[in-house]
């Protein structure tokens, strides 16, 4: 027989494999009738929802919708409106379908922006930022002491060539 | 009131913000007394969702006490205990009356192509989250569950999320009597998704990650088998030396779009962002499975796009199932099985961290450092 051919010997109901034994609760739900969500898209669903649709909810800050939709939802967060030159960016973003990739990499390039707004606006209020532990340094250095100095000292050998071959550089011209 | 605020890539803070208001007649304000953060809070953390604000607080998996409830709510009153949904919902849209509460309508204004979660980017409704003292609850006579006086608040705080989401990674596999299941991740969803598989009749259950200490918990917890993918070579090869040559009946990727294991997709997909995250594990979970066979996702993706090889979905059969958890549909059966002692999901809980210190949290978390596997946070009220 060729030995490249597939040949099927096993019987189908010897392939169904069994579970281990003493497994709790083991084919609790196997009845489709036992389970939650069987049929799995209900209509109406089981809940006893008070109304047709949710009563608007006051607009108190700029919200951006998706072009895809007719306006916005009867129900937002209002976390963080858009502001300053993130803000800006976010609004051009969202002249974009969620179809255009440009949408996407517009709002994680004023991601990025709102880090740098971030900063400055502790230090506008006085903060400076702790970013050793705002990274959970205090974490790496209790829990991955040896892979924290590993990567110092990863950094530091790097910094050390690049600082070397740049005094080297400036000495030849 | 003490809450969490994201302060850009690998960095956030616990900060003193307002504590929230109600803004809509059906809202409640919720004293926190448990919250998670959860695997997906990650691609946050490391700032691969776009629309992640500066100043936003996380956190979707949390219960707590009604502290003040609108003026058209009729379910809740103060003092109640709930845990939330992750989802935001009507219950009344073209969605919800499908019960795919996950994918909501009427609560999501940034995007169509994803439901309202709490403290998930402005891409899923910029509504602050529950990594907080206090969290505003919207249309809280449809979401929240008061949770029953026998169910354990560390069980409660995981019906928000990863035992639900879990579970429908297994229901969306339409498992068969008998069925033999791959589970990609051994994270807190993937647990649950390995514990689920036996409770809908699976044969056989493998777990696959690389991250061995998770592997050890998931074999004596879920009973089930496990595969270190960097014990193999090429892991369709594997899994089908494992099933007979055939492939497994119903694949099940948990992991998402931070997928260790294959250089090319990490640098492109994480680093670069060249596509939506590195889709590894979906990868390997469509070439693992059997013809004819089923690949649930519930790992999280971004908006964009993923290399992944469509082309043997359509000459293999293939059904792709895949969604956001919808919560509330699971919650009676699951809270029945803990109640019947066939799941306690608290048992993953490894970590207890008080929310102060929510920056070694993430980092803990996100570095899998101290073999974490669920950190759980406790607001300095709920440790009174």
């Amino acid at each position: 027989m060729d030995p490249t051919v597939y040949t099927e010997n096993t019987r189908p109901e010897d392939r169904v494999k069994q579970p281990p034994p003493g497994i709790e609760g083991w084919g609790a739900d196997l009845d489709p009738q036992n389970r939650p969500a069987v049929p799995m898209e209900r209509t109406p669903p089981r809940l006893d929802v008070p109304w047709d649709a949710p009563e608007q909810q006051p607009i108190t800050v700029e919200i951006l919708h998706s072009t895809e939709r007719p306006g916005i939802t009867p129900v937002f967060g209002t976390s963080t409106p858009p502001s300053a030159v993130s803000g800006m960016v976010r609004r051009a973003a969202f002249h974009y379908s969620e179809n255009d990739l440009r949408r996407w990499l517009m709002l994680l390039f004023a991601d990025r922006i709102n880090v740098v707004e971030g900063i400055l606006d502790d230090i506008a209020h006085g903060h400076i930022p702790n970013i050793w532990k705002e990274m959970g340094g205090p974490a790496e250095w209790r829990y991955n002491r040896q892979g924290f100095i590993r990567k110092a000292m990863i950094v530091a050998a790097i910094a050390g060539v690049a600082t070397y071959l740049i005094q080297q550089r400036r000495r030849r011209d | 009131m003490l809450a969490m605020t994201y302060r850009g890539p690998y960095r956030v803070r616990a900060s003193h913000k307002q504590e929230p208001v109600i803004e809509h007649p059906n809202d409640a304000i919720v004293r926190v007394t448990r919250t998670c953060i959860c695997g997906s809070d990650l691609h946050l953390y490391h700032g691969l969702v776009p629309d992640t604000r500066v100043g936003m607080t996380f956190g979707h998996e949390f219960t707590g006490i009604v502290e003040e409830v609108g003026s058209s709510v009729t379910k809740l009153k103060k003092g109640d205990h709930v845990l939330v949904p992750f989802n935001i919902f009507c219950g009344s849209c073209f969605f919800c009356q499908k019960e795919l509460f996950g994918n909501c309508h009427n609560t999501n204004p940034s995007a169509t192509a994803v439901g309202a979660i709490y403290g998930y980017s402005h891409t899923a409704g910029g509504y602050d989250g529950g990594q907080a003292e206090y969290v505003r609850v919207p249309l809280a006579d449809v979401g929240p569950t008061i949770i029953p006086d026998d169910i354990d608040p560390d069980d409660a705080v995981l019906l928000t999320d990863i035992l639900p989401t879990g579970y429908q990674a297994a229901e969306m596999g339409d498992i068969q009597e008998g069925d033999t299941v791959v589970i990609f991740g051994a994270g807190p969803v993937g647990i649950m998704a390995a514990k689920s598989a036996w409770l809908l009749g699976a044969g056989r259950v493998i777990v696959v990650d690389h991250l061995e200490y998770r592997l050890e918990f998931v074999r004596n917890w879920a009973n089930c088998e496990i595969v270190n993918f960097k014990d193999v070579q090429d892991m369709a090869e594997h899994i089908k030396k494992m099933t007979d040559w055939l492939g497994a009946d119903v694949c099940i990727d948990a992991v998402g779009a931070e997928a260790a294991g294959n250089a090319l997709q990490h640098l492109s997909g994480v680093k670069l962002k060249l596509q939506a995250g590195a889709s590894t594990a979906l990868h390997w979970a469509i070439n693992s499975v059997r013809k004819g066979g089923t690949v649930s996702i519930v790992g999280v993706y971004g908006p964009t796009g993923n290399m992944v090889p469509i082309g043997n979905v359509v000459n293999k059969g293939l059904t792709i199932r895949a969604n956001q958890a919808s919560v509330k549909r699971h919650l009676p059966r699951l809270i029945e099985h803990i109640q019947a002692g066939r799941i306690k999901p608290s048992d993953v809980i490894t970590h207890r961290i008080p929310l102060e210190d929510i920056a070694d949290a993430y980092h803990i978390f996100s570095s899998k450092l101290d073999n974490c596997i669920k950190p759980v946070l406790l607001p300095p009220s709920a440790r009174q």
